[in-house]
């Protein structure tokens, strides 16, 4: 694509946006006294702002860029990932699994395993996310400094160690709280940010009946139905009817459930904010008002890739092409900021891309600290030393998570396989995910061995079954098929994926219940106290103002989001 | 929390705003082709502005409450 030249204004802005980073960081450093305070920030966070920063933790690089690619590449079926594949489990964990989090004082998901399970159970799943959130961090770096090459012509290197420096600066002064507190005014920017593009691509093309008319030719040339890019649901019948591939069931299963719950309920990556929440009450309504702003977000993010692939088509190749030929769809954003924002505001956007990619990186490299020094060095390799001792670890923790993060970007540069495969893993080893923890939440005979071998099984066979399938035209390998045979060709990666994830819940699910009958219960009920539902107080809640109610805000946040599914259907 | 963070969304984007106003104000109208004529940094400046000012109001007199409880 042609380069952007950015001016002096475009600077200005991206220079006030890093000042006011790095003042919150700095004005925050002198409130971090106790390990709590940085990792917890306390457990003094007001609502709204866990709620946002919820919200912003999980905005990385995947949404802006990936859904405004899937967007271009799929249509408004990306929605899905919003409508069904966030909504309802962000629901699911305020009212159901919150009081659990935060009830039992556990200061992260790995340390919840623990009290509820067993030391290998908890190890197991510290270990993998320590590496996935090291990884991921280095796979933002990556991503942003790949794109400010392309886009702005900007030095590879120098993107990579400034942007490594600013998040390092932050997190190191302020902890988390200086990470949400920089998220919230991330989630602002990418709003303001990307919301003159959205209205200037949609004025352009006529309104939404004017983009849903000109993403017709879209769909037809590409062998579809008329309204492919334009539906959510209409075509889910078959998965040879939408670009995505996929059909109801596995969407709504293998997304909607297994996948999606198994993010947002069990990664520790959004719960941290939560468990930062100044109450019971607030951690619990940090999820639920989250979900508002969440499921607006797809005309932020869909509908700019959706106006792209629109202007392609019809006015002749906006998109560069890749080297098959095809569009470039993960320029599909970048190229709409250049296209219709001058400069002036086209740094705010531009701003608004980097806030995102940044938002995602100290995300996990927060979530990073707080489990490595919990998790593994307080647990394993040097227990019991003082508060002072461990809050000390958190900021060499956060130094060397950088580094690392550093080094997986350049990892990255040099072995794609290597990334590709990495995600691979981590995508067989969160797919049981949930299925231990709603057993261990709900079923108090669930045991420690049960869990982990569960987890272990489940995993194994999300590897088995991605080892015997393969995606249509998909050669073995990566790809799946690694196993010798193939048992079955599906009609789309994304199919395999929800497939790979199904397959994997139920025989963690099954697995756990069967060797937890056959073992003996680890802990009494006494310990499992404020850990397991059956044994712990409901939550009271009906006599407080009704937008103080978890349950009743869930019930709106669902409410609305079967509307805008009828709506867009 | 000791810093009420309307204060700093309320601070960044009262200066964006007020940069994107005035860069509206004195730019050249032909950039504003790619933006269907419209002068986008002039309005979408004002927006940011009141956005900003907006916030910085409510924590200012949240601070003011604060003060006369204590």
């Amino acid at each position: 694509m042609q380069q952007i030249h950015l001016g002096a204004i475009d600077y200005a802005i991206l220079i006030v946006y890093f000042g006011f980073v790095l003042g919150i960081g700095w004005f925050l450093r002198r409130y971090i006294k106790s390990s709590e305070d940085f990792f917890l920030s306390g457990r003094s966070i007001p609502t709204w702002i866990a709620g946002l920063a919820f919200l912003s933790a999980n905005l990385g690089a995947q949404e802006v860029i990936g859904m405004g690619a899937s967007g271009a590449k799929y249509g408004m079926m990306t929605s899905h990932f919003y409508w069904v594949g966030a909504i309802p489990a962000m629901v699911f964990v305020g009212i159901f699994m919150m009081p659990f989090y935060y009830g039992s004082r556990a200061r992260s998901v790995p340390e919840y395993l623990k009290l509820r399970f067993d030391e290998k159970t908890r190890g197991f799943n510290a270990m993998t996310f320590a590496v996935m959130t090291v990884f991921s961090s280095g796979i933002s770096m990556y991503a942003l400094a790949k794109l400010l090459e392309l886009v702005l012509g900007w030095n590879f290197h120098t993107s990579v160690v400034l942007s490594a420096i600013i998040v390092l600066a932050y997190i190191f002064l302020g902890g988390l709280t200086s990470a949400i507190y920089n998220e919230v005014l991330q989630f602002f920017l990418i709003v303001l940010g990307f919301l003159p593009l959205v209205l200037l691509g949609l004025k352009d093309l006529g309104g939404w009946s004017g983009l849903k008319e000109k993403l017709i030719p879209v769909a037809t040339s590409a062998g579809y139905a008329p309204g492919a890019w334009s539906d959510s649901w209409r075509h889910l019948g078959s998965a040879s009817a939408n670009p995505m591939g996929v059909e109801w069931f596995g969407m709504v299963m293998g997304l909607g459930f297994v996948l999606s719950f198994g993010y947002w309920c069990t990664d520790f990556l959004v719960i941290q904010r939560a468990m930062a929440a100044k109450s019971m009450n607030a951690a619990r309504r940090t999820p639920l008002i989250a979900a508002i702003p969440k499921m607006l977000f797809p005309a932020l993010v869909i509908v700019p890739g959706m106006i792209a692939i629109a202007l392609h088509n019809s006015r002749g190749g906006l998109l560069p092409l890749g080297a098959d030929g095809l569009p470039n769809y993960n320029l599909a954003v970048p190229t709409l900021l250049a296209h219709y924002l001058p400069t002036g505001l086209l740094g705010l956007g531009l701003t608004a891309l980097m806030a995102s990619f940044m938002s995602g990186m100290a995300g996990n490299v927060t979530a990073f600290n707080t489990v490595w020094t919990y998790d593994i060095y307080q647990s394993y390799i040097k227990p019991g030393q003082s508060d002072k001792h461990y809050l000390r670890m958190g900021h060499f923790a956060t130094v060397f998570g950088i580094l690392l993060s550093v080094a997986a970007a350049y990892a990255t540069t040099r072995f794609n396989n290597i990334m590709d495969m990495l995600q691979l893993v981590f995508a067989f080893v969160n797919a049981p995910l949930f299925a231990t923890f709603l057993l261990g939440m709900f079923w108090r005979r669930s045991t420690g061995h049960g869990a982990f071998w569960g987890l272990l099984i489940g995993t194994a066979a999300a590897a088995a079954h991605h080892g015997l399938t393969l995606p249509h035209g998909g050669t073995p390998g990566l790809k799946g098929g690694f196993l010798g045979t193939v048992l079955h060709t599906y009609p789309s990666e994304m199919a395999q994926n929800f497939w790979t994830a199904i397959v994997a819940w139920t025989v963690c699910f099954l697995a756990t219940i069967v060797i937890s009958l056959i073992t003996r219960p680890n802990k009494t009920d006494e310990d499992l106290k404020g850990l397991v539902y059956s044994l712990t107080p409901r939550q009271v809640d009906h006599e407080l103002a009704w937008y103080r109610r978890p349950a009743l805000l869930g019930v709106i946040v669902l409410g609305m989001t079967l509307v805008l599914n009828i709506i867009f259907w | 929390m000791n810093l009420d963070l309307r204060f700093p969304i309320g601070g960044m984007f009262t200066i964006v705003g007020a940069l994107l106003t005035a860069f509206g104000l004195i730019s050249d109208h032909a950039i504003y082709a790619k933006s269907l004529g419209i002068n986008v940094n002039l309005w979408w400046g004002l927006v940011l502005l009141a956005f900003g000012l907006v916030m910085l109001w409510l924590a200012i007199r949240a601070g003011a409450k604060g003060a006369k409880q204590a």
